[in-house]
């Protein structure tokens, strides 16, 4: 089965390129790209907010990958299961959507829109300051995020059910 | 938790929910009357004007495009014609109406997104979108494949969808093939009928009456609907045009917010669908026109709660013009005209979703950013923003805090502010004075 776009596991990263650790997500699927293989797709989204459930559309897996805020260490890497279970909007403030992360993925579920497996990497920022680049402890999330993410579609990859 | 006698009273809004952005609204009531009305936004785009300064003119485009994910392309639209004012650079023919054609795009994605899913919850009594899709989710998927349509006009045209990446000072680096755009035609079709269905179905809802006497300013362009050309016009005669918009109009510095408040000859004055409407009805598609008249509504509109009305109207215009514009679509030889460098100070303004935005930049003989300068609309609009909020207090005083909270939530919602061109987001909490300030904090 393949979709409009192509693949069947799509990585989509988000956020703002131009505002500090707010880049995390979009610069990790831009390293994913150089490196996924054949049945993975990667989406650069920017500042996605409904968009996303467009660009999950026909896909059997999904990883997301954005900016968080919860209090926690810079740095710190959520990894939550939208497919299971709802994800706390609250962990996504700082989208400059009106519908952040979280929500386009709860409406996506209520419509019964959400691809089969959609798995969320949200990982801690702290400095969003314009023209920054990233601060040391999410430059350092963001080798790890790449890596964790690489051995999650690799997976999916070999998996007959995708 | 009304105090039987509270002498001053603060009703303050943090985090205003399904709002664009940060920032938040302080109200003071003393004796049963409001004092003051402060909308706070934190962070204006004036950073972007500073790290816009020593960049080459051709990175203008990609960089003005991150202040905001929803209005990209009305950010592109102001920068490119003010720098193609200062090279004398003139777009003309199929790369003028890709130019609208893009825009068009944009005004029926933000749009949309605005009508279905922050404000149409407001009326219908749901807390948000996902509580509304629950009970009608045919018209939250309606809502979502008309704001595709849109999308997909960004997409072709802009290169990407969510940050368009295509724009260029003189033109396009790429533009799209005929058949492309034939292509779109069929679901843009559909969503011709959507819309309408969309401007019947809000035109059905309860408002409140609640006219406000308006100074209302747009584009307006001798023959058509405006997007990226016209002079700035109002109710009140002013004509002028986008290079004489300092003269009239003027920020300031307002202590409660860092962003600026902008004034016309020192009044608020509002922008956005329900301004353009006012201003340019007798330029609107014909079906739009019909489907108006239908409303019963007469014209010029003063209640800042059509606005969802206007903006409905005007996502069916966008789409008829797509499809005039694409019918008559004969490509270009070249996707861009070409461009000398030369020093100077430009300025334009265009129709963002929300209202005219204006940028003025000055280069080099290098093709470098020397000053830039730019007004969102949600700036210009703020000022009358709190004058709503001042004349529509006295309606929910007696209410509970929330109550209270929500009634100035949905006032601000009318003019889909978009504070994230200045910023992130904004907390609703209420304090009465006579309260311990933590316990009547109310998150909303």
């Amino acid at each position: 089965m393949r979709d409009e776009h192509g693949k069947l596991i799509r990585i989509i990263g988000l956020g703002n390129l131009l505002r500090g650790d707010d880049a995390v997500g979009l610069l990790a699927a831009r390293r994913l790209r150089e490196r996924v293989g054949d049945r993975t797709e990667v989406v650069e989204a920017g500042m996605a907010g409904l968009e996303i459930l467009e660009l999950m559309a026909g896909a059997r897996a999904v990883f997301v990958i954005d900016a968080v805020r919860s209090g926690r260490a810079p740095g710190t890497i959520h990894r939550l299961d939208a497919s299971a279970s709802p994800i706390s909007p609250i962990l996504f403030p700082h989208s400059s959507h009106a519908l952040n992360a979280a929500d386009a993925l709860e409406l996506g579920r209520t419509l019964g829109a959400l691809p089969p497996t959609v798995i969320v990497f949200g990982i801690e920022i702290s400095d969003t300051e314009a023209g920054r680049p990233l601060s040391p402890p999410v430059a350092r999330a963001l080798d790890e995020a790449v890596e964790w993410i690489l051995r999650e579609s690799e997976r999916l990859e070999c998996t007959n059910s995708i | 938790m009304t105090d039987k006698k509270p002498e001053t009273r603060t009703i303050a809004i943090d985090t205003i929910a399904r709002v664009e952005g940060e920032g938040a609204l302080r109200v003071t009531v003393k004796d049963g009357v409001v004092q003051d009305v402060e909308l706070k936004i934190f962070e204006p785009p004036r950073f972007f004007e500073a790290f816009l300064v020593g960049r080459h003119y051709d990175e203008v485009p990609d960089i003005v495009a991150r202040i905001c994910g929803i209005c990209p392309v009305a950010y592109q639209m102001s920068a490119v014609h003010a720098l193609e004012q200062i090279f004398a650079v003139r777009v003309v023919g199929a790369l003028r109406d890709l130019r609208r054609l893009i825009y068009c795009g944009e005004w029926i994605e933000s749009h949309t997104l605005h009508v279905y899913m922050l404000q149409a919850p407001d009326f219908l009594g749901y807390e948000s979108a996902i509580a509304m899709a629950k009970d009608h989710p045919e018209i939250v998927t309606r809502g979502l494949r008309l704001k595709k349509a849109g999308n997909a006009l960004m997409t072709l045209l802009g290169g990407r969808s969510v940050h368009p990446v295509s724009v260029k000072v003189g033109g396009f680096s790429r533009v799209p093939l005929r058949r492309e755009l034939e292509g779109l035609k069929e679901e843009l079709l559909w969503a011709r009928d959507a819309a309408v269905e969309t401007v019947r179905w809000v035109a059905g809802f309860d408002y409140p009456d609640f006219a406000q006497d308006y100074t209302g300013v747009a584009l307006r362009p001798p023959d058509e609907y405006p997007f990226n050309e016209g002079q700035i016009v109002s109710d009140n005669d002013l004509r002028i045009a986008a290079a004489e918009f300092e003269r009239h109009f003027s920020e300031e510095q307002v202590p409660y917010s860092n962003a600026l408040h902008c004034t016309l000859h020192g009044a608020p004055y509002l922008v956005g669908p329900l301004a353009r409407l006012n201003l340019n009805h007798d330029h609107l598609s014909l079906l739009a026109k019909e489907v108006l008249v239908d409303t019963g509504l007469s014209l010029p509109l003063r209640n800042p709660f059509h606005g969802i009305i206007a903006r409905s109207v005007e996502i069916l215009y966008a789409l008829e013009e797509s499809l005039r514009l694409i019918d008559q679509y004969d490509p270009p030889s070249s996707p861009a005209v070409p461009v000398a460098v030369k020093p100077g100070t430009g300025m334009a303004c265009t129709e963002a979703p929300r209202g005219i935005l204006y940028h003025r930049y000055t280069v080099d003989g290098d093709g470098l950013i020397r000053e830039a300068k730019i007004v969102p609309p949600t700036s210009q609009n703020q000022r009358r923003i709190e004058e709503d909020l001042r004349a529509y207090l006295p309606r929910v005083l007696d209410l509970p805090n929330k109550q209270a909270a929500l009634g100035c939530e949905k006032v601000i919602r009318c003019y889909d502010p978009c504070i994230s061109c200045a910023t992130h987001f904004l907390t609703l909490d209420i304090r009465r004075e006579g309260d311990a300030p933590a316990a009547s904090e109310v998150e909303l």
